[in-house]
């Protein structure tokens, strides 16, 4: 009896300790992107943008038709979010009018703890162009290890399957024409 | 022994899969927010319920007015938001919320009052982070709590509740959300509760 004490008390102690340390790590650059699911946008503009095919219910980051997608993870609550709002749409107007970007570089919102109302309150708001996820119950954010947000989070989709973390820092990307450099080098273009 | 054994098991089981506390806030804030922890998700009981008239109360400003509930009356729905305390988390990232979403008040001839039991200079520093803010934010510092207090809503360490009142033009109390104290109440919530008021 003693002996299966300690043995469960060992478990739940290094079970404990993974399971923290899955939910604290946060993204660096040349990790492999923590996995996760979202759900297939309704809008078909949406479905388009991001050049998902099928009857899926949810895809996975390597269904996106992209060699880059930015990730950021925002909330509709967050004032740093709300003033950001117009740059990324900015960002995403440079890549859309660049031949070189459209179509191979894609941008997507994760509202962390946003319903999907609450997402939608924040695109209807700032007239954001591409698709913003909810994330409810933090899910994701705790896979990201609980960022402040803004956090971006660039991934380049290899043609093997595999993903590689190029860019995650908190906060502003600052000016959009390097910034927009540096996503090109990361995704090979 | 075996019962004993899956009993440990079972409870083993459960402490692991207890969800951990989420919260997410915003850089517009850096370091300066203060770290709670997890808390008891109500700590007060409610003195009022929906049907009663709302006490009324007047409150400074940080804008160095004084505002009372009977002023609306007759004229505008009234949201009051408790919030437990400046420069914490889930607060903090609760009014840049509202703040975005005027119009969803206009169109239902509502106000929003944000009340916390902070002093003045502190909720102005605070609500500086958020930007500017459309809606009166009230000091209910001194005496400490008085309005939560004839509320219901002020805890036993002497910060409040999170919570939401809808109080109708005829001042009257027409929905009450005392929220667990560690998440933030959704959005289509209150906007549901907004719209029955037509």
């Amino acid at each position: 009896m003693k002996k299966i004490l300690v043995l469960m008390m060992v478990t739940a102690v290094v079970l404990t300790g993974s399971l923290v340390a899955a939910q604290t790590a946060q993204p660096k650059v040349g990790d492999k992107l923590f996995d996760f699911t979202l759900p297939v946008p309704a809008d078909r503009a949406d479905r388009t943008y991001l050049g998902l095919s099928g009857w899926g219910k949810t895809f996975k980051m390597a269904d996106i038709k992209a060699n880059l997608v930015l990730i950021e993870i925002l909330s509709m609550y967050c004032p740093f979010c709300q003033k950001e709002a117009p740059l990324v749409n900015q960002l995403y107007e440079a890549i859309e009018k660049d031949p070189a970007t459209k179509g191979k570089i894609k941008i997507i919102g994760i509202g962390a703890g946003n319903s999907s109302y609450e997402t939608e309150v924040f695109r209807k708001r700032y007239n954001v162009p591409f698709p913003v996820f909810p994330d409810p119950d933090y899910d994701i954010h705790k896979k990201c290890g609980e960022v402040r947000t803004p956090f971006f989070i660039a991934v380049r989709l290899n043609p093997d399957g595999t993903q590689e973390v190029g860019y995650a820092k908190l906060g502003g990307f600052g000016e959009i024409p390097a910034f927009l450099e540096m996503l090109k080098k990361s995704a090979g273009l | 022994m075996t019962k004993k054994v899956a009993v440990i098991t079972l409870v083993f089981i459960m402490a692991l899969s207890v969800p951990a506390w989420a919260q997410t806030h915003s850089e517009a804030y850096k370091d300066n927010i203060y770290t709670t922890g997890e808390l008891k998700p109500v700590d007060s009981v409610l003195k009022v319920k929906v049907g009663d008239r709302a006490p009324d109360f007047m409150l400074p400003s940080i804008a160095g007015q004084k505002v009372t509930l009977s002023q609306y009356r007759g004229k505008k729905n009234v949201v009051l938001s408790f919030v437990p305390a400046a420069w914490t988390p889930v607060c903090s990232d609760q009014w840049p919320g509202y703040n975005i979403v005027k119009d969803l008040f206009d169109k239902n001839d509502a106000v929003l009052l944000g009340i916390t039991v902070d002093n003045i200079p502190t909720l102005y520093a605070w609500t500086n982070q958020m930007g500017k803010l459309w809606f009166p934010v009230l000091s209910d510092f001194y005496p400490h709590g008085k309005v939560a207090e004839t509320y219901g809503v002020l805890r036993s360490d002497g910060t409040t509740e999170r919570a939401l009142f809808v109080i109708d033009k005829k001042g009257m109390i027409r929905y009450i959300d005392v929220h667990d104290i560690n998440k933030r109440p959704p959005l289509e919530s209150l906007v549901r509760e907004l719209e029955k008021l037509k």
